[in-house]
């Protein structure tokens, strides 16, 4: 059976009750869902807030992408991806990932591979406000 | 041959604008196109050897070719999540 995928990008704060919900299925015994969210130091660096900003035609069929390949490699039932974009304060979410499959294990090693993968190829970039002012895109080597 | 160049993050400041237009060989390359961006920016040299260029939304190595009319962005690594 073809998993169902749903990808969104947006700019309002994440329901991840509804995300999760939507992964959900008679056909599974584990749904895993992950949230990402700001963090309030950076190695003893204080931030006031990020600023998400993405490519987001490409965001979106990359997302698409990993979505179907994760679906593929672990057997999911069904992925749900959503990625803020824009100005996020302190403790609000920034990703939510939902995976579900008839065990729990393809499902925790699926929601992990989804992240790390996500922050390899997915253009979408964070900027860094922190206390002291100064702003800083991150861009890891 | 003209391209217009999406640009984003770090390299959006850097070029002060979210597209920028280069003009290229009929047959340039990545590597082609980043040669034209330094040239025309040189502020963006910093960014040497990190900028990732997409292809009508897919990622394009330095020797791949640059076909008239594509859609080409160019951007630092990633960090969503």
């Amino acid at each position: 059976m073809e998993p169902q995928l749903q990808i969104r990008l947006t700019r309002a704060p994440i329901n991840h009750v509804e995300l999760t919900e939507a992964v959900r299925s008679p056909l599974c015994g584990a749904v895993v869902s992950f949230l990402g969210t700001v963090r309030e130091l950076t190695q003893g660096r204080q931030t006031t807030y990020l600023e998400y900003d993405a490519y987001e035609p490409m965001a979106e069929s990359e997302l698409r992408k990993l979505a179907e390949q994760a679906a593929e490699k672990w057997g999911l039932h069904a992925v749900a991806i959503t990625h803020r974009l824009g100005a996020l304060d302190l403790g609000e979410i920034a990703v939510a990932v939902a995976v579900s499959s008839p065990h729990r294990r393809e499902a925790f090693e699926a929601a992990s591979e989804i992240m790390s993968v996500m922050k390899q190829t997915v253009p979408i970039w964070k900027k860094e406000t922190w206390a002291d002012g100064e702003t800083e895109w991150i861009h890891p080597e | 041959m003209t391209v217009t160049v999406l640009c984003f993050a770090r390299l959006k400041e850097l070029v002060g604008s979210g597209r920028v237009t280069l003009e290229l060989p009929a047959d340039a390359s990545v590597k082609d196109l980043h040669r034209e961006l330094f040239q025309q920016f040189p502020a963006v040299e910093s960014l040497a050897g990190q900028l990732l260029v997409a292809v009508n939304g897919e990622y394009a190595s330095d020797d791949a070719a640059i076909p008239a009319g594509a859609e080409v962005a160019c951007f630092p690594p990633v960090s969503g999540g």
